[in-house]
């Protein structure tokens, strides 16, 4: 960089040996390896301060310093800087995939323990500690019941306060329902349970139940919804900005009022974009455990009235029974965890799948 | 309503205004559109003889579905609102009831009859456990969100990008499970070992037992929010200009220069971002910590000892055998946790809306 012009003129520069700076041989990077792994042996094992998984991570950390320092005098300091890192993104990597890699194998493994019919056909009611048997057919229709009737509430309120937000929506008032949807993602999800708790559970559900406070699946529905709410109204606004203007201002000029522009025009062609940001949400209220166990009361017995009593879902299965004393219920907790993941994933990767046949997004 | 904006006589031409339309939402060349309806002068005096035109209807459909759609914007401030609302109406007698100082008391026992709560164990507890989680898992984030955008061959990275954005998408429960059926055990020989050799640090100390500790917790919840990270920042990684980049390796940077001058600058308020929306996460987290966790009340830096609690995870556990009291300080405990996230979650909605090349839609 910093050789001048004068100089070549008066005196032309050696012949270098090679165009291309010198690099580490192709063997240097494994051999550095090798000797870290061996050096880090001797040293864990000689001092007897740990097993294998020591002399792994410390291999690691000698493999780090011996590449850089290797680098640094035959390739020059950047070079030694970008092997470095390059070593260290790949072994966040690494470092990332085994614990994921051992929640997939375990669920799997021990989920396909009381992966059996009975399992989805019978409820924990009458099950005692000592019964084998014992199923999650009631937390299934609970789960589908409050998914299915906090998708009811949400789908209508959250496709209409996009459009507000999108089509008709100006100025400050609008700017605020938006930012209020975004925080309104962040809002955990115990705290949409204590809210349902406070104001339906303990207020209101009184006046149908003769004065009592009653548990119910319609209780956890609408917690549910306060999750799902968000998430739809994003997603359904992204894909509404992203119908083109020029099928808005056919409409227009053909002398389409706007509200049936919208309805007509806009939502059909927007609509599998909505239908996968739908999805997304229920996957994900799917797996929400906190706000049903504030509200749904989770009975063992098979309730399919939303309204009335105590009702469980999946999620909650699995929490009961991993606090179960039980010898059998760590195996119904697994595979009921098998089955939620199960149903989470089928609609996650549908919804995927959906989104990438979809023409509008980006 | 009263933020129904003000039209002009000339809102139906176009207007003035039209040179501004960045600043209006996408729907906005519709204002022509809702002028026939709405616009008309009673007069007709102006120009064209819009006289000829149909006036405007008080309850059309045009109205109605304005207004319907109104009703559903308006409802999101409501349910905000109402949260807030009905949360402090049913703390406030328990907190009146409560015989401690609510900030600094170290204990949970609301349902005697003199009951007796604080949230000062249970904030720090929260906070401490979400820290060393965002501590461990920002870094292993961003070094796979660079691995999946830069250095994995393509098809790899978009595969890999898919699986973990459905790693993101397993309930936390199955996280909650796994750390303590499964993860507890290597995270209690660690504890050992680490006690064994590094005992001398307060953050390491004790006597046992170990394994159901803040560690674990926070190495539970480290996993849980990787995968959020992760596809967040994956998505702005892959946003940067491949100009810029292109650019960098031009002028001769090597790959990981070219990574630290244009796509980590690039991303950065995305990785902000998502940071904070991973906080968030951990913060409300409840039933993976109340799983793994060891349940005490108290303040306590050591890490691996059993112990440790959250504002979330005391609500799940402590929520079976609460009576009137104890379910009130359970839900002043979530307004507490409620106004922490909401001020994560405003800030990091802040940053976003300065810088607004990030989209997510994944959260």
């Amino acid at each position: 960089m910093t050789t001048t012009v004068t100089s070549h003129r008066t005196r032309p520069p050696a012949q270098p040996d090679s165009l291309r700076a010198k690099r580490l041989p192709w063997y240097a990077a494994p051999a550095i390896a090798v000797a870290a792994l061996a050096l880090s042996a001797v040293v864990v094992y000689g001092t007897g301060i740990g097993g294998p998984v020591l002399v792994v991570v410390l291999g690691a950390i000698l493999y780090l310093v011996g590449l850089f320092a290797a680098a640094n005098v035959v390739e020059g300091r950047r070079s030694a800087r970008n092997r470095t890192w390059s070593a260290l993104i790949h072994s966040t990597f690494v470092l990332a995939v085994l614990p994921l890699v051992s929640v997939v194998w375990t669920l799997v493994s021990k989920g396909a323990d009381r992966l059996d019919v009975n399992f989805f056909q019978t409820s924990m009611n009458n099950i005692g500690a000592r019964d084998a048997n014992g199923g999650a057919y009631h937390a299934i229709v609970g789960t589908l019941e409050q998914v299915g009737i906090a998708t009811l509430i949400t789908v209508p309120l959250g496709v209409l306060c996009a459009i507000y937000i999108v089509e008709y929506g100006r100025g400050k008032f609008a700017f605020t329902i938006r930012f209020f949807v975004d925080v309104m993602t962040g809002i955990p999800s115990i705290v949409s349970g204590l809210f349902v708790l406070a104001f339906w559970v303990l207020i209101v559900s009184p006046w149908f139940n003769d004065g009592r406070p009653s548990f119910s699946g319609f209780a956890a529905a609408l917690a549910l919804s306060v999750l799902m709410l968000p998430t739809i109204v994003r997603s359904t606004e992204e894909m509404l900005r992203l119908v083109p203007a020029p099928l808005r201002e056919g409409a227009y000029a053909l002398g389409v009022p706007k509200w049936k522009t919208i309805l007509r025009v806009v939502l059909p062609t927007a609509l599998p974009g909505i239908v996968t940001g739908v999805m997304l949400a229920i996957a994900r209220a799917a797996g929400e455990t906190a706000p049903v166990l504030l509200v749904a009361g989770g009975g063992a017995a098979i309730n399919t009235n939303p309204f009335e009593n105590s009702q469980s879902s999946l999620s909650l299965f699995v929490y009961q029974q991993a606090g179960d004393a039980s010898k059998y219920a760590p195996a119904r907790a697994w595979t009921a965890a098998l089955t939620l993941v199960a149903l989470v994933l089928i609609l996650t990767i549908a919804a995927k799948l959906l989104a990438r046949r979809n023409r509008l997004s980006r | 309503m009263g933020e129904t904006p003000h039209r002009s006589a000339d809102a139906g031409t176009g207007g003035t205004r039209v040179t501004q339309s960045h600043e209006w939402p996408a729907g906005a060349s519709a204002r022509v559109a809702e002028a026939p309806v709405s616009t008309r002068s009673p007069g007709g005096t102006g120009l064209g003889g819009g006289g000829a035109l149909p006036r405007s209807r008080k309850f059309g459909a045009e109205r109605a579905f304005r207004g319907l759609t109104l009703a559903a914007g308006t409802a999101v401030l409501v349910i905000i609102a109402a949260i807030a609302i009905f949360l402090v109406a049913k703390a406030v007698p328990a907190l009146r009831a409560n015989t401690e100082n609510f900030w600094s008391y170290e204990g949970w026992s609301p349902n005697e009859t003199e009951p007796k709560f604080g949230i000062g164990a249970l904030a720090f507890g929260t906070v401490l456990s979400s820290a060393l989680a965002l501590l461990i898992a920002v870094p292993v984030a961003l070094g796979i969100a660079l691995y999946l955008s830069h250095y994995a061959p393509r098809r790899l990275g978009t595969a890999l990008g898919f699986l973990v954005d459905l790693l993101a998408a397993v309930p936390s429960v199955v996280f909650g499970l796994w750390g303590r059926d499964v993860f507890s055990s290597p995270v209690r020989d660690f504890s050992v070992w680490l006690n064994h050799h590094f005992g001398w640090i307060p953050l390491f100390g004790g006597d046992g037992p170990f394994g159901a500790s803040v560690m674990l917790g926070a190495l539970v919840l480290a996993i849980m929010v990787l995968p959020i990270i992760t596809s967040l920042s994956r998505e702005v990684f892959l946003q940067t200009p491949t100009a810029n980049e292109e650019a960098a390796l031009a002028l001769g940077a090597t790959r990981w220069e070219m990574l630290r001058t244009a796509v980590l600058p690039y991303g950065r308020p995305g990785i902000i971002a998502a940071m904070m929306l991973g906080l968030g996460r951990a913060l409300g987290e409840t039933i993976a910590l109340a799983l793994t966790l060891g349940i005490t009340f108290g303040i306590s830096f050591n890490l691996i000892q059993n112990g440790g609690n959250t504002i979330a995870a005391n609500i799940a556990n402590a929520f079976g055998e609460a009576n009137e009291t104890g379910r009130g300080a359970l839900i002043a405990s979530g307004l507490v946790l409620f106004a922490i996230t909401l001020i994560v979650n405003i800030t990091a909605r802040a940053i976003i809306y300065r810088r607004r090349e990030f989209t997510e839609s994944a959260a």
